[in-house]
């Protein structure tokens, strides 16, 4: 057993949720993030959905990626990650039917996410199964966040609520954490229609982008002031 | 000797952008006072918050884009956006409303695109069809137009409906506009003939709003005269709405509202001479400008008759602010000598 090297999961863990953020950076899956999030809830739902089909693909795809013969590795994994996504509806449709109704034809679609194949290709197919589940679990949880992040803001602007419908996934107790803006506000529709999304979306990549270059400006700085402080006075900037 | 330094002998005079912007404001005048005249408080309310939240966004905007505050601020630009949105919103619109419809046109159609000059979309327009698309209710309910205004809504009932929701039992006041109202009772199965004579639509349209388009087309032509905009975008706009609306008039009278019911009744003639003429989102080339125009006129009457929505000049506008590049690009005007292109 070879010594695990932790240095290679944080990369993953970075890439995943914040430097190649399927959601924000690859700006993969897009159709389900535009479809979907039209509330905290259900953006939960796909997203953890997702997460299940991506782990349980990859894993699967890394270990046979020896005995995938190179020309036909495609077809190969899309049947592996069919078969893993019918699963998942199957077991959703079983425990969370409600939320299942809602999700509707985005759990099937999964199968055609490009975050799926698309890591499956990328990684999992060039790596031993251990990193490849990690990588699509930390890519999972990153997609998910945007998923979230999403919903809610479209809930909130378009609703005037966060967590409606919490019951679907946390059961009946959930029902109470519905928050609510009070019934004066008026629900912005357009935040909860397809444009809203795009909008949405918008705003978070550029806040992504502005948070990265905040920190690039950050990390300059600390070099930059000791040279202005050793100037004579009156000479500084 | 003293030699005349300018490159052009056609080039005389100043044209700058706030000088331009200026003008099209005068033109504003007659139409906006006319909706003073018939909606009084509500018009003006309008019209101040618009334009504060216009000039408020707009500071905020350059403050963060880091742009000199003072010449972008005084080159009318916004205070053309927030007039334009002031007199097509509803009299007496909730100030949030307003808000939000500033928002949405300085900020995200305006300056998350790289400011004036590369919006590829009218603001104005961007900022309704937002809030109609939001907020159908708030954005459909016309007060009724009655000779001057202020004699019946006194400005503590007006301030009160826009800044706190309340109303002081003047709602006998609303109405709908006469494209709503055919549109909702054709809906009926009512025939116009039977719609003219429920209400007061006076000789084509609604009496008020007759007058208001034609004082919008007064405003429209004077600044063909002094120049401002050129004649191609109003005239294609007018023609392509009255022509289809004229065709589909002799069909079927009884089904289709008659052209001239089309241009006065509605906000043909503010988009006409002042929405579609907009010239950063418009069309540039002559021939463009021609099928840019033609088409917003064809796409505000199919919207009208058939969509889910009275009027349409926003939705029309911003679908043709769509196309402009590829219409630009296939009109460009021949150079003297090369071969003729394929449109222009």
């Amino acid at each position: 057993m070879n010594k695990v090297d932790w240095a290679v999961y944080r990369d993953i863990s970075i890439n995943g949720l914040w430097k190649s953020n399927p959601g924000l950076v690859q700006l993969l899956g897009l159709c389900p993030l535009m479809a979907v999030t039209t509330n905290f809830v259900n953006g939960l739902g796909l997203g953890i959905a997702t997460t299940v089909a991506l782990v349980a693909s990859n894993l699967a795809i890394s270990i046979v990626r020896h005995l995938v013969r190179e020309e036909i590795r495609i077809p190969a994994f899309v049947m592996i990650i069919a078969a893993n996504v019918t699963l998942i509806e199957m077991l959703m449709k079983a425990y969370f039917h409600e939320l299942y109704g809602i999700l509707g034809i985005f759990i099937p679609l999964i199968v055609t996410n490009c975050i799926v194949i698309g890591r499956s290709e990328a990684y999992a197919s060039k790596n031993p199964p251990l990193q490849a589940g990690f990588d699509s679990l930390m890519m999972g949880i990153g997609f998910t966040l945007v998923l979230v992040v999403l919903g809610g803001m479209r809930e909130l602007v378009g609703n005037g609520t966060l967590f409606d419908q919490a019951h679907l996934m946390f059961g009946e107790a959930a029902r109470g954490l519905t928050l609510s803006l009070g019934a004066d506000y008026k629900g912005m529709l357009l935040a909860a229609l397809p444009p809203g999304a795009f909008i949405g979306l918008g705003f978070l990549v550029a806040l992504k982008n502005y948070v990265d270059k905040r920190k690039a400006q950050t990390v300059k700085t600390p070099q930059a002031q000791p040279i202005v402080r050793i100037t004579p006075a009156g000479e500084s900037a | 000797m003293i030699f005349n330094k300018r490159t052009s002998p056609v080039a005389t005079g100043k044209a700058d952008v706030s000088t331009l912007m200026q003008q099209v404001l005068y033109a504003l005048i007659p139409g906006t006072l006319l909706l003073v005249w018939f909606f009084g408080w509500g018009m003006i309310t309008n019209w101040v918050l618009a334009i504060g939240f216009a000039l408020l966004f707009e500071a905020i905007m350059l403050k963060l884009r880091q742009r000199p505050i003072e010449p972008f601020l005084m080159d009318y630009s916004a205070v053309l956006t927030a007039w334009l949105l002031a007199v097509a919103m509803p009299a007496f619109s909730p100030w949030w409303l307003i808000a939000v419809a500033m928002l949405f046109a300085i900020v995200i159609a305006k300056h998350l695109y790289g400011g004036l000059g590369y919006n590829p979309f009218n603001p104005a327009m961007v900022g309704y069809a937002a809030m109609l698309v939001s907020y159908p209710v708030q954005m459909t309910i016309w007060p009724e137009p009655v000779h001057f205004s202020f004699a019946h809504i006194g400005a503590d009932q007006a301030f009160q409906k826009v800044f706190w929701g309340i109303n002081t039992g003047w709602d006998a006041l609303s109405g709908a506009t006469p494209l709503d109202a055919v549109k909702v009772n054709l809906g009926l199965h009512k025939t116009l003939e039977e719609i003219y004579a429920s209400g007061h639509f006076g000789l084509f349209g609604g009496d008020a709003w007759a007058w208001i388009n034609l004082a919008w087309l007064a405003g429209g032509l004077w600044m063909i005269q002094r120049k401002v905009i050129s004649w191609h975008i109003p005239v294609a706009l007018l023609a392509g709405l009255g022509g289809i609306a004229t065709i589909f008039w002799l069909v079927n009278p009884q089904l289709y509202a008659s052209p001239l019911f089309h241009l006065l009744g509605g906000a043909a003639m503010l988009g006409a001479f002042f929405i579609a003429t907009d010239p950063v989102s418009a069309s540039t080339t002559p021939m463009g400008k021609l099928i840019y125009a033609a088409g917003i006129g064809l796409f505000t009457y199919i919207i009208r008759t058939w969509g889910g929505y009275p009027d349409a000049i926003a939705f029309a506008v911003l679908i043709m602010n769509m196309a402009v590049p590829l219409i630009d690009y296939y009109t460009q005007p021949r150079v003297y000598g090369t071969k003729r292109g394929w449109l222009g």
